[in-house]
């Protein structure tokens, strides 16, 4: 970012950095509250009051790996169901994104169509008919529960669909293509190097909303009976709401420096200037 | 897949680059387009496997007996009053929580603006959006059960320090205005998510022109900037109210008996064993439910159509 930021602010495209922070600092604050009582949750002893950490203490109890032995379970569930989920994204999604935007502009509306009716057919109704579809499937891939990912990359089409055809518009690919293949690029060296640095920002987008909507999935695992880190969750707080609560902050937790880290990492390649 | 021919010109016309010369491009070639096509295969193929058929599934169970036999009764059940008071229900909790998302996330989107989208601060707020805007679900309904359950942080404050009690006409968090503030958690950063990469779409240059001409701040954010974003604007808008019209787990784990929004009929009818033929009532609702969607969906793709105008 070469330009500079008080001339931006001046001529009113940008907030002053008091009322940035004004807004941000307001919003944040209402936003963590909720936090912040789950973290006072975990600590309260009682209807009695007072605070104890025997709810925490009790996570590193020799027998903690076999008593939340199904909420381990469901944690590692969830973590490979979120990278082929990604992956599913990235290898069918992105590249038809690329070619209709390329190739065939008049299909753009029919994409865009198609990538918005999981929304309009919610994960609830989804399920019903997705029963038959997964006896299916059980017999083609077996009953492991990385398959669940291909009914969760339907559910993530909607949101990478827009983070990704935002970027899309925002860059003239076009002319981007043209320019690199009359500069002799082949369609390869044109999509990996001219086209893919300038979508980053929709595609990294798009991978973090799919990493949180698989993480938080708890509709379709529940009602095709698959067990997950929301499913588990749920089983474990009606037994142990402390513990529930417990593993849903080391969940967020988890989940938003996994993402902070994905981010991190593709901030690191180069510096771009401003656009 | 090379580029073997200029690109189709936009339907909204928005050819604005010169194009290059005609005579510079070589003859279409039957085996590239062919092979263009094939590209398209994976996802078409993909989607009907696991969206086509899935719904077309569902769906049709609402036309269908216990017996297997074509009947209506399921769909005129819809129009019960029970059923339609479920149906309002939904639709004021998904409004109301879709502005407030819809206005404070453009709020905070505005307040990033200017800073580096690499930076710590947009890496923080993208991180801790993408998860609470979608990892809510059943974790959101534990959060706020802690916050203002009738034992919740919030409440026992409120209570004792300001002696106000939240919950003097019944506790509501299990009811359905229980739903706002929850919903209204995972709206707000749903939003920050999708308008960001709009309101980045901004020139600079825009404000810049409006600088020189003498327009003010006020001039820019009215007759350039909301013109510009007001298509994205309510696209996103309408995209939060689908999404917690549709919402299931937080309302499930919240509100563990009865069936007062449309999601959670359909769990009722779903997992009921009592009474019979309910699953088809099941998919019967899910029929009303996309019919809801399907109207509102095409309100957002007439937006998207008038977006991509304003951004080449």
């Amino acid at each position: 970012m070469k330009r500079s930021l008080s001339t931006a602010t001046q001529i009113g495209a940008e907030p002053s950095t008091r009322s940035r922070w004004i807004i941000l600092g307001i919003v944040g604050a209402i936003f963590a509250i909720p936090i912040l009582s789950s973290l006072h949750f975990t600590f309260s002893a009682g209807l009695g009051g007072g605070y104890t950490l025997d709810h925490w203490t009790g996570l590193f109890a020799p027998d903690a790996s076999r008593t939340y032995r199904n909420l381990f379970t469901g944690i590692g569930n969830s973590l490979v169901l979120a990278v082929v989920t990604v992956v599913i994204m990235l290898v069918i999604l992105l590249p038809t994104m690329i070619l209709v935007q390329l190739q065939f502009p008049r299909l753009r509306r029919t994409l865009e169509f198609i990538c918005i009716i999981p929304i309009t057919v919610p994960a609830i109704v989804l399920v019903v008919g997705l029963a038959p579809v997964y006896s299916v499937v059980v017999k083609v891939f077996g009953g492991s529960v990385w398959t669940l990912a291909f009914a969760y990359g339907i559910t993530v089409l909607p949101y990478a669909y827009r983070a990704i055809q935002s970027n899309l518009d925002s860059v003239d690919v076009i002319t981007l293509s043209e320019a690199a293949r009359s500069l002799g690029a082949g369609w390869l060296s044109t999509v990996w190097n001219a086209l893919l640095p300038n979508l980053r920002r929709g595609i990294l987008a798009a991978s973090f909303i799919a990493v949180a909507v698989v993480l938080g999935e708890f509709t379709i695992a529940s009602l095709l009976n698959r067990k997950n880190l929301q499913t588990a969750l749920l089983e474990v707080s009606q037994s142990d709401p402390y513990v529930a609560v417990i593993f849903s902050l080391l969940a967020l937790g988890l989940a938003f420096f996994l993402l902070l880290l994905i981010g991190r990492l593709g901030s690191t390649d180069r510096k771009r200037s401003s656009s | 897949m090379t580029v073997a021919t200029a690109p189709e010109p936009f339907p909204s016309g928005a050819e604005v680059q010169p194009r290059r010369h005609p005579g510079s491009e070589p003859a279409t070639r039957p085996r590239r387009s062919l092979l263009k096509y094939l590209g398209l295969t994976p996802f078409a193929l993909y989607v009907v496997l696991f969206l086509g058929i899935p719904t077309a599934l569902a769906v049709f169970t609402g036309f269908l007996t216990e017996e297997g036999q074509f009947t209506v009764a399921n769909i005129l059940g819809m129009f019960d009053p029970l059923v339609l008071r479920t149906f309002a229900s939904s639709f004021w909790i998904s409004a109301v929580t879709a502005v407030v998302g819809a206005v404070v996330g453009a709020l905070v989107c505005y307040a990033m603006l200017g800073t580096r989208s690499e930076g710590t601060l947009r890496t923080v707020i993208d991180s801790a959006s993408s998860v609470l805007a979608q990892f809510g679900g059943v974790m959101l309904a534990f959060a706020f059960v802690a916050t203002i359950g009738s034992q919740g942080l919030v409440t026992v404050l409120l209570k004792d320090t300001f002696n106000v009690n939240i919950f003097e006409n019944g506790i509501w968090l299990y009811q359905v205005p229980g739903l706002l503030l929850p919903y209204i958690y995972f709206q707000v950063p749903l939003m920050i998510i999708t308008f960001m990469p709009a309101l980045q779409g901004l020139k600079v240059q825009w404000a810049e022109a409006n600088a020189t001409l003498g327009g003010s701040r006020f001039t820019y954010w009215t007759r350039i900037a909301a013109p510009v974003l007001a298509p994205s604007f309510f696209g996103s808008l309408l995209l939060l109210f689908a999404n917690s019209f549709s919402s299931y787990a937080t309302a499930a784990a919240l509100i563990s008996q009865g069936a007062q929004i449309v999601p959670l009929q359909i769990r009722g009818a779903l997992i009921s064993e009592t009474v019979l033929g309910r699953e088809n009532m099941a998919g019967a609702l899910a029929l009303g439910m996309i019919v809801v969607m399907v109207v509102v969906m095409w309100g957002y793709s007439v937006l998207q159509s008038r977006t991509s105008r304003w951004q080449r």
